[in-house]
């Protein structure tokens, strides 16, 4: 509760902030003050003490799981916004109300993590979806970006429909008149018709806002198109948010009957890994070939969906951690390239060996090379599938699919160490110190959590 | 102090290690240098009083100064357990005696940033160590792959003109295979008895060699680890990353990889393949032993027709690995035990072959061997050091690689006589090869080429000489090495009932 308040809060200070902030780089601090507020106060609920009281009727339940993600999520913005704050205020003129539409997509981060019926999920999905639109569309004389705004609204507006539909279908088949997820009446036996049906409307558009093949095709472009500050965020936090939401709402209202759905999930998982891992292989620009790479993720975090066990929310969980961190920190160093293209990054060991060094364990994260943190994201995923014991080809294909993976990310580590930069062209803008030790604190938390992923996940069993 | 306080499998892990991260902030070459002999001699120091302290039979507290276990992921049953028994002795031995060999031959060389190729260097011995003392399948699988990322980077980075290419080619081969294994570490996991009670399963090895698999999931899961160690190793049908890297590999990045990191995949095959899947290996065997000796022919006919010095090392290389892996799969006591050795011995040889090869290489800018010629009269301490490498790497009595391939060729032949007279051709091919070699370089007349080539340095005369005295003192008496072994082969083949 905490949390939501706090951001919804700071959302609205952020917003009428912008009217009296006299210089460009105020918001910035009062949105860095504000996330280590909103943090401070769900570590306070994690622990116990709830600032604001309120009867939700039991609309939401916050456990340790949804908490735990929540932190995650807000120190993982965090570290966007201070190696990014800059990059935000030059986005455009509304500085404050950028940081403002982040606090509110933080707000329906917290409300997908700590929903008990299919109102507030649907509630939590678009507040999160609807200010993820404007942020993509914020460079505004930027054609490609108006197009991937529009674009995302469309599709967005189409499976938010998609998604309702299947709540009314859920509601309408079940007796007792409820949409508490927990009380969602399954009968024995096969699904009554209704319910089958709306459990397809609510995978599809859950899929959809995860970007799980075949309903990634926005994906790629919005990513592209979106400022890249922006697209670091949505695919990091705003994914991994969908993916919370998704496995909560599957686990508490479909779990007891997942035998008759995991092929669906099987068959999303695959499609995703493939489209993902060989269309990423193909791209000559980094920006896009990461929009890929973050579909090839999605469908890695689709094994805590087929898996459904507790090692796969360990794995969930520490996924959210390896994954943003790396991704977040690849597109900071991404933003200061002058050039976006894999060639933008030849030779870059030799003009910024930091940056290219802490990039390289970012890579080698993405890419699952143990002692990182990705890899004990993957480990436990594929250990949750295995221990699922189904689809043992499943793992197998996500195992290939791994390795496909390496040849794009391995592709940027070699034009950073083994080719010669470009003459005359400097390929890197002037960063500054604080920026490099940010990222160094970065790739330490990548290898920290690589070695002893206990740090994360013990806190699940707090 | 000595087992309650450190034990020596995890100093031989983390002097490399810290001296490796230290190394890298290190700015004169030539302190590089020397530091990197210093730490790779301290290695060595720390192996040979390790193997003081092998016999725990007779003292049960040796066994506590070599195994130490770490409480790491309580909650999934994996803890930081390294240790040493006979062949972790053995390789940890080979790995701290080829480093300082490797350096002090390679000591003339300045590479472009000394000190990133240097801590690379170390890096590789630390992730080669803890592979050699890993004792919990998932350490064993975290400096499996460890060993392979500096690799990576050193063999892209220094080296001939397709490098990046051939080295991404050996990653992919060698990532996918060990993800392959991850699989089925896993599996077997999920069939482990605990070993706390905080965990239903376990990662440790003891639990590993008691899971319950019935015949069919030990084939599946037994291929999953197949296919990592052949990579590694590599056999037959999955060498063909190998030539070409040795090809375009800088000269100390060869000795390592060819040396000791190829002996990852016996090793494994050794440590966890045989003991987990006795059943599968039983059934399989027949088609692995055909695969190995199909492989020991192919690489040889084909050293044969090589006119590459380099290349020619790499596929006898290939043969003299694939005689291991039928060793292996003979599984008898006379063929294991060739195979230790032998690891030892090839170790030895090739890295020795390496040194002179890129010792001609150096001299001559050359590696053809029709265009070279009547090198024995301009160095002649180069011809006899390398002729005897040239005779053990044969398999010569007196030489190291008799005693190993003796062994071997009759654990084969206990094991099915048609198989060991198809292997023995090798020798008769590895010594056409080999001599066609001797010949053409070192004798006949010289040329424009070698006519100005003078003799070798003082640290390559001295890293040759100490080869040359293992070679020798391994040929005559090899006792020692069988005597330490002997226990890891018992236990292996105590399996096999």
């Amino acid at each position: 509760m905490n949390a939501i308040l706090i951001s919804a809060l700071w959302g609205v200070v952020m917003m009428f902030g912008g009217v009296f902030f006299k210089k460009t780089s105020t918001p910035k601090y009062w949105a860095i003050a504000g996330i280590i507020i909103l943090l401070a106060g769900n570590m306070l609920e994690f622990f116990g003490t709830q600032i604001f009281k309120i009867d939700t009727k039991g609309m939401l339940r916050f456990d340790n799981f949804g908490l735990l993600f929540n932190t995650i999520a807000f120190a993982c913005t965090l570290l966007f916004f201070l190696l990014n704050g800059r990059d935000i205020e030059k986005v455009g003129e509304n500085g404050s109300e950028y940081f403002a539409l982040i606090f509110f997509i933080l707000c329906g981060v917290s409300i997908s993590s700590s929903f008990n019926t299919l109102l507030m999920l649907f509630l939590g999905i678009e507040i999160m979806s609807i200010p993820s639109y404007i942020l993509t569309g914020s460079d505004k004389r930027n054609l490609k970006s108006n197009e991937a705004s529009l674009k995302y609204f469309l599709m967005g507006a189409f499976s938010t429909g998609l998604m309702l539909m299947g709540i009314a279908l859920i509601y309408g088949g079940n007796s007792l008149g409820s949409f508490y997820i927990n009380m969602i009446e399954l009968g024995t036996g096969p699904m009554p018709v209704m319910i089958a049906a709306g459990l397809v409307l609510l995978v599809v558009s859950m899929s959809f806002k995860v970007s799980a093949a075949p309903f990634h095709f926005w994906a790629p472009d919005v990513y592209d198109g979106a400022p890249t500050v922006f697209t670091s965020f949505m695919a990091t936090i705003v994914k991994i948010a969908g993916f919370i939401a998704f496995i909560r709402l599957f686990k508490v209202s479909f779990g007891i009957i997942q035998q008759q759905w995991q092929m669906l999930i099987v068959l999303i998982t695959a499609a995703t890994l493939l489209i993902g891992n060989l269309t990423a292989v193909f791209q000559q620009s980094v920006k896009r070939m990461l929009a890929y790479s973050s579909i090839a993720h999605a469908g890695f975090m689709m094994f805590a969906l087929f898996a459904l066990n507790d090692t796969a929310q360990e794995g969930l969980l520490l996924y959210a951690v390896s994954y943003s961190v790396a991704t977040i920190g690849m597109f900071a160093v991404l933003v200061k390239m002058n050039d976006y293209t894999i060639e933008g990054f030849n030779g870059l060991y030799k003009t910024n060996p930091v940056l290219a060094g802490t990039a390289t364990i970012f890579l080698l994260s993405l890419t699952g090379i143990p002692l990182t943190a990705g890899f004990t994201a993957k480990f436990y995923m594929l250990l949750a599938a295995v221990k699922d014991g189904h689809q043992v080809w499943l793992v197998i294909l996500a195992v290939i699919c791994a390795a496909i993976s390496a040849v794009y990310y391995f592709r940027v580590i070699q034009a950073m160490y083994f080719k010669e930069p470009a003459a005359g062209a400097n390929n890197v803008m002037p960063v500054r110190s604080s920026f490099k030790y940010l990222l160094v604190i970065a790739a330490a938390i990548i290898i920290i959590v690589g070695i002893l992923p206990s740090l994360v996940v013990d806190w699940l069993y707090y | 102090m000595l087992g309650t306080y450190y034990t020596f499998p995890e100093l031989l892990l983390w002097i490399p290690l810290v001296t490796g991260i230290i190394i890298f902030f290190i700015k004169s070459p030539k302190a590089v240098k020397n530091f990197a002999l210093f730490s790779s001699v301290a290695t060595l120091v720390v192996s040979i009083i390790s193997l003081c302290y092998t016999d725990f039979v007779h003292h049960p507290e040796y066994a506590t100064y070599n195994n130490v276990s770490y409480v790491w992921l309580p909650y999934i049953g994996s803890s930081f357990s390294v240790g040493m028994d006979g062949m972790g002795f053995l390789l940890t031995f080979l790995t701290a005696f080829s480093f300082p060999l490797v350096f002090a031959a390679t000591y003339k060389r300045e590479y472009p940033n000394a000190n990133v190729y240097y801590g690379l260097m170390l890096l590789v011995q630390a992730g080669l160590m803890g592979v050699f003392v890993a004792m919990d399948a998932l350490v064993f699988y975290f400096f499996w792959e460890l060993a392979l990322i500096p690799m990576y980077f050193l063999c892209s980075r220094w080296g001939g003109e397709f490098r990046i290419r051939v080295t991404f080619k050996f990653f992919i081969y060698t990532f996918v295979s060990s993800l392959l294994m991850l699989i089925g570490i896993m599996f077997v996991y999920l069939h482990t008895p605990p070993v706390t009670a905080l965990s239903e399963h376990s990662f440790y090895i003891k639990s590993f060699y008691s899971a319950t698999l019935d015949a069919s999931q030990q084939n599946m899961v037994f291929w999953l680890f197949f296919a990592a160690f052949a990579v590694k190793m590599p056999i037959f049908p999955f060498h063909s990353w190998q030539p070409d890297l040795y090809e375009q590999s800088s000269d100390s990045t060869v000795m390592v990889l060819s040396g000791i990191m190829v002996k990852m995949g016996i090793f494994g095959m050794l440590r966890w393949l045989l003991p987990i899947f006795p059943e599968a290996v039983e059934k399989n065997d027949t088609i692995i032993l055909v695969m190995c000796i199909i492989g020991i022919l192919y690489a040889s006919i084909i050293a044969l027709s090589q006119t590459d010095l380099k290349r020619i090392v790499a596929w006898s290389s290939i043969a003299h690995i694939g005689l291991m892996g039928a060793g292996i799969f003979a599984r008898n006591n006379t063929s294991l035990q060739g195979v230790m050795l032998e690891m030892l011995n090839h170790g030895i040889n090739i890295i020795a072959l390496w040194i002179v090869v890129d010792i001609i290489e150096k001299k001559t800018g050359i590696r053809k061997i029709s265009e070279l010629g009547g090198l024995a009269t301009k160095s002649s301490t180069l011809t006899t050091f390398f002729i005897i490498i040239v005779l053990a790497n044969i398999g010569l009595p007196l030489t190291n690689g008799f005693v190993g391939e003796f062994l071997m060729f009759t654990g084969l032949f206990e094991y099915n006589k048609w198989m060991a007279v198809f292997a023995c051709i090798s020798i008769i091919l590895s010594a056409t090869y080999m001599l066609n070699m001797v010949q053409k370089v070192f004798f006949g007349n010289t040329n424009s080429i070698t006519e100005n080539v003078g003799s070798i340095s003082g640290g390559q005369k001295f890293t040759l000489s100490v080869i040359v005295a293992a070679i020798i003192i391994l040929g005559i008496y090899p006792g020692p090495v069988l005597h330490l072994t002997q226990d890891t082969v018992t236990d292996i083949l105590q399996k096999f009932k």
